[in-house]
């Protein structure tokens, strides 16, 4: 019927790939090597660069408090989008369409204009440098988009079932839990989804939020930028296991990712 | 409904209190602030590196706005709905959106470097200049790549999605009617995509209008301020000289001028949807 045009979409896919396999290229290579010559195929391959990765503390510790921090926020935003979720798509309330919106003007404010009073605000009270500042500071941009995907999510369900369920004499919550949260599973796949993207690509307010013990991998890769003369090859395997787990949650949620896509509506 | 008021009010309502309040106040130490009313904002607007950075903001914005957009429509159309390659497909266009920020820097940092970089090493090849550390419009061009690398995605994704929920019946009357490629997308693609189009203008004005990480990697605002956006300049101001009344009135401006453009977008669109 439509004939898709090949070419573009073949030359798109390669421009998306050809700097991921300079990373990978780099990567497999020693710092020297990196230097001293261009090698479009890496004529002596090493893992050294990632075994630098795997042997430092600095840089494991690094990945365990990124990860900590995005599963924390990806927790803390399901826990309180899906309540919120479900009485904007049930309920008509005074100043519910404007209490949606304000909860989207938050997506829409830059992290910079938060910088200096989340600074001072976790510091008063003693969360600085844990990961569970960084995590409900994410919130501000994933419990927004959470409650948005989910209102999405939960409105194509007819609201028949509730009014079903209540006849039958269940509870709200056995309802809530047995029967609206396993239909929209795959909103829930697919908000984990973005909460995972927009916490594990953040680097301004994990930096900021910071110091030395909760420091997260993304800041570690600066911070040897602008230190020790940098080692090309340990950044370059560091970016590579950077994109790992974004690699496994898109692989796990790539059946309901149009459909999540389309579920956005402002 | 308590939870996520709770949260959002912790993570953002008491944060941006603070900062209006900063904003109106003239703090030498924490103890005596002294109440200045507006003169932080008089100040920002009339201070030419904000006007600057905002010019340099708004082109940055509005080219990326005019290849992201027509390129993912482009892709999303071209992509295949089913088949063994179509979830390969999906997941190869995803990965860019999942990389964090910084490393979107650094792999266009070794990627575009003229020594060790294969972009800038094939350019250099070609005979031609090409070094984004030094040269401004080398720079921007290594940006925009950058950003339509990153982030044409996403808008190929959300049209894909609206493409998808276009029905059958739709193409085969167009069929029968012995309408072109172009009048396919024109009367039967592009009225269905509306919704869909409006939120991929709407999420990449917003966050091309806050971008920090990336040029901060890459070029680090330079060379000299070519490449110093709006983020960049209030980060400076707020962290690298603790200017905290300034800053919070930059930082009150800003957020005011994002909401206020995607608003003006939004009910420009809505309007039209009524007439």
């Amino acid at each position: 019927m439509r004939r898709p045009r090949h070419w573009l979409l073949y030359g798109y896919c390669l421009y998306l790939l050809l700097p991921l396999y300079w990373l990978l290229n780099m990567a497999l290579r020693s710092n020297s090597d990196i230097v001293s010559r261009l090698e479009v195929i890496p004529a002596n391959p090493t893992v050294a660069n990632f075994a630098e990765i795997f042997t430092n503390p600095v840089w494991y510790q690094a990945f365990a408090n990124s990860l900590s921090y995005v599963v924390l926020n990806t927790i803390i935003s399901l826990v309180v989008a899906l309540p919120a979720a479900y009485t904007f798509s049930r309920y008509r309330f005074l100043g519910d369409k404007h209490l949606f919106f304000w909860l989207l003007t938050n997506r829409m404010a830059p992290p910079a204009v938060f910088l200096l009073p989340f600074f001072q605000l976790y510091s008063a009270i003693g969360l600085f440098d844990t990961p569970l500042a960084v995590a409900l500071a994410h919130c501000l941009f994933t419990v927004p988009l959470a409650v948005w995907i989910l209102e999405g999510f939960m409105s194509a369900v007819p609201t028949s079932l509730d009014e079903m369920a209540r006849i039958d004499g269940h509870r709200l919550a056995y309802f809530f839990f047995r029967i609206l949260l396993p239909m929209i599973r795959g909103g829930i796949g697919v908000t984990v989804f973005f909460c995972f993207m927009f916490s594990w690509v953040e680097l301004l307010l994990a930096r900021t939020l910071t110091a030395s013990s909760a420091k997260p991998i993304v800041v570690v890769m600066t911070r040897t930028v602008s230190a020790s003369g940098l080692d090309w090859g340990v950044l370059a395997a560091a970016g590579v296991l950077t994109i790992l787990p974004g690699l496994a949650v898109v692989w796990f949620v790539r059946r309901h990712l149009a459909k999540g896509f389309a579920m956005g509506r402002v | 409904m308590l939870p996520v008021v709770l949260v959002v009010a912790f993570s953002a309502v008491i944060p941006l209190m603070t900062v209006v309040n900063y904003s109106l106040q003239d703090i030498f130490d924490p103890e005596t602030p002294l109440f200045v009313g507006f003169e932080w904002y008089r100040e920002t607007l009339r201070d030419p590196r904000f006007m600057a950075a905002l010019v340099r903001q708004l082109g940055f914005s509005a080219a990326v706005l005019a290849i992201e957009v027509p390129l993912g429509i482009l892709i999303a159309r071209s992509l295949p709905r089913e088949g063994r390659l179509a979830p390969v497909f999906l997941v190869v266009i995803a990965v860019p959106l999942l990389i964090p920020w910084n490393v979107v820097g650094t792999i266009w940092q070794i990627f575009a470097r003229p020594d060790i970089g294969l972009l800038g090493a094939s350019i250099a090849k070609l005979g031609l200049e090409f070094n984004y550390t030094s040269s401004v419009v080398d720079a921007w061009i290594t940006l925009l790549l950058m950003d339509v690398w990153h982030w044409t995605s996403l808008v190929a994704l959300l049209v894909y999605a609206g493409l998808a929920s276009i029905q059958a019946p739709y193409y085969q009357a167009a069929e029968l009617d012995g309408a072109s490629r172009w009048q396919v997308f024109r009367y039967v693609e592009l009225p269905r995509l509306r919704s869909v189009l409006v939120i991929a203008v709407l999420l990449r004005l917003m966050d091309s209008f806050m971008i920090y990480t990336e040029p901060f990697v890459l070029t680090g605002g330079g060379p000299g301020n070519a490449t110093t956006f709006l983020s960049q300049h209030l980060t400076i101001m707020a962290v690298g000289q603790f200017d905290l009344g300034p800053a919070a009135a930059f930082s009150v401006l800003y957020f005011l001028l994002i909401v206020l453009m995607c608003w003006l977008f939004y009910s420009s669109v809505m309007r039209e949807d009524e007439q």
